[in-house]
């Protein structure tokens, strides 16, 4: 069954820009992404979207709907309600390129300043031997499509445009925590996530996790446990002193 | 101000959008409740520390245990010991229940909760904030909230004096509603506190092979499944302490004095 929906597009380049209203059709079992096509084919052909798979795995298609983030794809019109307006506008955080296109290289400048998965010297690819209950927190975090949907809603920076350089968001934090749990990695990474890295910044309100289209518990499962990790080292002196009696390490247990 | 704030050259490059959210759910539905539950827990707990009728055998308010005064009743007094002397007057609550309190108020559920209800920092996810300039738990005051694994040990404590409360209310009153009042809110609390993000890191989140500590994985995936219920847990036990410490103040007072009171 088709109807006429009502869409408000974000239509702009450059942070310049206005909301356009569009009256479109919309057909039984259709997605929000598929809406914005029809816009593209019908009424607004120098409309700019990126997409790609179309099944949620991509993750390129991030917008903002009715102020929510989310995967225009995985959106489906049949959650709205034939007269209501929809809005849609291109992430916040990030610089717009043009219409619902964003800028997203803020996320891969916070990539590369991650140490990269660092085996030990004395182990060779091919060498590793790892049973699966040593690796299946990490592998929770393997599952991220870097929608940076997680990074847009998080308000340290989306409110907060000063903090960009010294924080790496929700994304590149549970990097470091995926990386900090991995039983082959030998980077000690818990001061440089504090320092560094902004994990001091997340005040755990969890909007990370209720927009991740992969379900990943990214607050409970990955900040949760890093920041605790930090404390070890940093401000749990009967840790410290317990590392010093028992000589160990405290970086890798 | 700074080059990048909130009016800088690098926000101007966002989508310029003048709303603070187009969100068009009941977004503010969560920060309300959450403010007005939170300020009642508050108010009651306020009233609750300066009540005096805190004990009426066998049943012992939990605000107020454990009870370390020579001016507690003696049946009151934890083991029958009164370490503060006679030189402590001031209601019991006041000595304690600042473990308690400072383990919820460090909690990584009840920050999430109260930064949103009550800081605003955010209200909501994407809705704008209302403060110019944000540091989280990055410096002081926030990073003390890194003192949450001490209260955590603390509330071990405190758990296991409210279940002896309760099992001394069983022997004594089996068939009290209170005994069993107070034996539903000793399970709470102790999930509650089980529950808890430290104590999952403690048994062996902050191990990198699991594989070498097998016991400590085993009490680790215990404590994860309880910890996914760490938000209903709080909430729960929040309510079952107030309404097991209120209604042992009633029976106290004598407004509840039914026969199986």
């Amino acid at each position: 069954m088709s109807y006429k929906a009502k869409f408000r597009v974000w239509r702009g380049e450059g942070g310049e820009g206005r909301l356009e209203d569009f009256t479109v059709e919309v057909n039984e079992g259709e997605v929000v992404l598929d809406i914005i096509h029809r816009l593209q084919a019908t009424q607004a052909p120098d409309l700019a979207v990126r997409w790609n798979c179309k099944a949620g795995k991509c993750g390129s298609c991030s917008m903002e709907i009715n102020g929510k983030p989310r995967l225009g794809c995985m959106t489906r019109m049949s959650t709205f309600t034939e007269d209501e307006t929809i809005t849609v506008t291109p992430m916040r955080t990030f610089p717009v390129i043009k219409d619902l296109v964003t800028d997203v290289s803020f996320n891969y400048q916070k990539a590369r300043e991650i140490p990269s998965f660092t085996p030990p010297a004395d182990v060779k690819p091919g060498e590793y031997r790892m049973q699966q209950i040593d690796v299946e927190r990490s592998q929770e975090f393997r599952k991220c499509i870097e929608c940076f949907m997680c990074n847009n809603v998080c308000h340290v920076i989306r409110d907060h445009e000063e903090n960009k350089p010294g924080f790496a968001g929700p994304r590149f934090l549970m990097r470091i925590a995926e990386l900090d749990m991995h039983p082959y990695d030998v980077v000690d990474r818990k001061d440089a996530a504090q320092e560094e890295h902004g994990l001091g910044y997340c005040n755990i309100t969890k909007c990370c996790t209720e927009v991740c289209p992969e379900h990943i518990k990214i607050t409970d499962n990955a900040l949760i446990p890093m920041k605790e990790r930090v404390v070890d080292r940093k401000y749990d002196p009967l840790v410290w002193l317990g590392n010093k009696i028992f000589k160990r390490s405290g970086s890798k247990s | 101000m700074t080059q990048t704030a909130a009016d800088s050259p690098a926000r101007r490059q966002r989508a310029q959008i003048k709303e603070r959210t187009l969100r068009t759910d009941q977004w503010w539905r969560y920060p309300l409740v959450t403010f007005i539950i939170f300020t009642a827990f508050l108010v009651y707990a306020t009233w609750a520390i300066f009540d005096m009728d805190y004990f009426v055998s066998p049943y012992h308010a939990p605000f107020a245990s454990p009870c370390l005064a020579t001016s507690c009743p003696e049946e009151a007094r934890l083991f029958g010991l009164a370490p503060f002397g006679d030189w402590y007057t001031w209601p019991p609550g006041i000595l304690i229940l600042g473990l308690p309190a400072g383990f919820r108020f460090t909690c990584y559920y009840y920050r999430k909760a109260y930064y949103r209800g009550f800081w605003l920092s955010p209200p909501a996810c994407a809705v704008g904030e209302p403060h110019r300039t944000y540091t989280g738990e990055s410096r002081f005051p926030l990073i003390l909230q890194n003192v949450h694994r001490y209260f955590f040990y603390a509330a071990i404590v405190i758990g296991l004096i409210l279940a002896y409360d309760a099992v001394l209310a069983l022997v004594h009153k089996p068939a009290g509603l209170g005994t069993w009042i107070l034996i539903a809110n000793a399970i709470l609390i102790n999930l509650y506190t089980l529950s808890c993000h430290s104590c999952r890191h403690i048994t062996a989140g902050r191990l990198t092979h699991f594989s070498r500590h097998p016991v400590r994985y085993k009490a680790w995936t215990v404590v994860s499944k309880l910890n996914a219920k760490h938000q209903e847990l709080a909430l729960v036990s929040m309510f079952s302490v107030m309404g097991a410490d209120l209604y042992v103040r009633l029976v106290a007072k004598g407004i509840v004095s039914f026969p199986f009171a």
